[in-house]
């Protein structure tokens, strides 16, 4: 009897520990799948601390649509691998995760816009990218609803179609992992907020809770938006600015398209989920802020938009609308790995708008790091030092973002 | 979340009237390294706090003037020429 009354939890509290093999700072989508997949290669002395709830931040924010049609060598493979885990994702972790691979376009309303698509694709098709070029009439016919905008300025001229694409449910992907990572013994610490990173010998051997000091054998950043600020405990400045991005959710309506429809010469993409409410969102808003408040401005640029491809959303009520950080790099890549002239510390960041698509291959990657000691391929254009070595990755294909450095 | 800037010669508009330049840094020396050349480029300090920031009033005026601003909050704490001496609050 009392344990019907007890709540379910699908994560176990634990007092904080003095010590633990991994600390991990984040408990987003990149943090929990790396202490999950840690987990699963026999590390479990690890936690994971969030100074909010689990999954608060941009894992809880983002707009759930994952797919792999990015632009470059570097982009795809990874992109296509995370993809490849989130196919299987729902069994791995014994959890309703929702994957719905309903497929997404990306539509060109300019000569040049096309180009840029079908550049993408080629190199999709290169990397086993299931994309392909689409016409005005097969637009028509996957998305019945749209209007094409023929006779108006910016007529859809073409579009990148990615079948395998998809929209997940984000906050169940975290709660997964969470579980997961709990179940084989990771501790996970939410309201746990970190003041300080410690060193010894220029090496970072834990880090401070208030006035309790954690040692740990590495420490791992994983707190995107807010990724500047933990490097700033070590001194460090990263080649990150922290930018909102904002989105919107209509009241629910009858089923009218099947999958998620993007757009980069208007700023927005639109998808309807099981519910019925249409989810709208855009680029970054065009200048940096840690204000997770929306605006107005947004909000009527963004429906405004929407309402371009869609007309006959005109007088749909808006439920909610939101914001979440995004730490943009220069080039549009994440960053990850070691740091330089700094054993014992490890950066999972540049999240920016493509975070929660990575989260599976990120997790899995540095999982693979903390344990073997060297760098997966697949993340070895990501680490740091590329910009000093001016080998930045250019990822042009992520959200329609403003160029914002 | 929405704010108002104050530029130094048209006065209180919506911040969407304006384009954001960044924060303010340091330009290095001509014959600056590698190093510091690369730091300029791309590393930010990122502030979550009080930030001095370039700011371009774009449908307004064209100039570019500097304000001090908390990230966090979007509170603007003043705002002046790059070449005016620094005066008022938050600076």
């Amino acid at each position: 009897m009392r344990q019907l009354l007890t709540p379910n939890s699908m994560w176990s509290t634990h007092e904080l520990k003095d010590r633990y093999d991994v600390v991990i700072i984040g408990a987003g989508i990149h943090g929990l799948s790396t202490a999950y997949y840690l987990a699963k290669r026999g590390i479990t002395n690890v936690a994971v601390l969030d100074k909010g709830y689990v999954g608060g931040g941009a894992s809880g924010r983002n707009t759930a649509i994952i797919r792999a049609n990015y632009l470059t060598r570097e982009g795809i493979p990874f992109f296509r691998e995370s993809l490849s885990l989130y196919e299987d994702l729902a069994q791995e972790l014994d959890f309703n995760l929702l994957f719905d691979q309903s497929g997404r376009l990306d539509l060109g309303h300019s000569e040049s816009a096309v180009y840029g698509l079908r550049m993408r694709t080629g190199v999709n098709k290169l990397l086993g990218v299931d994309s392909r070029m689409i016409g005005p009439s097969e637009i028509k016919e996957l998305v019945p609803a749209i209007d094409l905008r023929v006779g108006k300025p910016l007529p859809v001229m073409g579009a990148l179609y990615q079948s395998s694409a998809g929209v997940i449910r984000h906050d169940a992907v975290v709660w997964g992992y969470g579980r997961g990572a709990d179940r084989q013994g990771v501790e996970i610490h939410p309201f746990t907020d970190v003041t300080g990173i410690v060193r010894e010998n220029g090496s970072v051997v834990g880090v401070d809770v208030g006035d309790r000091r954690i040692s740990a054998d590495i420490v791992m950043s994983a707190t995107a938006g807010w990724s500047s600020n933990i490097a700033r405990m070590v001194d460090m400045k990263l080649p990150l600015i922290t930018h909102p991005l904002q989105a919107f959710v209509t009241e629910p309506l009858k089923p009218f398209i099947d999958r998620s429809v993007s757009s980069a010469n208007l700023h927005v993409y639109v998808y309807q989920t099981d519910r019925g409410e249409v989810v709208v969102g855009g680029g970054v808003d065009p200048y940096s802020s840690y204000s997770q408040r929306s605006t107005l401005h947004t909000l009527e640029e963004l429906a405004a938009n929407m309402l371009e491809l869609f007309p006959f959303l005109r007088g749909v009520n808006v439920m909610r609308q939101w914001a979440g950080l995004c730490d943009m790099s220069p080039d549009y890549a994440p960053i990850m790995g070691e740091v330089d002239g700094l054993p014992g510390f490890l950066l999972s960041c540049g999240w920016g708008t493509w975070g929660f698509k990575a989260g599976p291959i990120g997790g899995y990657t540095m999982a693979e790091l903390i344990d073997t000691g060297k760098t997966p391929d697949l993340i070895r254009p990501f680490n740091l030092r590329r910009f000093s070595r001016g080998e930045l990755v250019n990822e042009r294909a992520a959200a329609p973002a403003a160029a914002v450095h | 979340m929405a704010f108002l800037l104050n530029c130094p010669n048209c006065g209180a508009r919506n911040v969407y009237d304006f384009r954001f330049g960044g924060e303010v840094l340091t330009r290095p020396a001509p014959d600056a390294g590698n190093e510091e050349l690369t730091e300029y480029l791309y590393f930010k300090e990122n502030m979550d706090g009080e930030q001095r920031e370039w700011w371009n009033h774009s449908m307004g005026c064209r100039k570019w003037f500097i304000a001090t601003r908390n990230t966090h909050s979007n509170e603007v704490l003043g705002t002046h020429w790059p070449d005016e001496p620094v005066t008022g609050t938050g600076q």
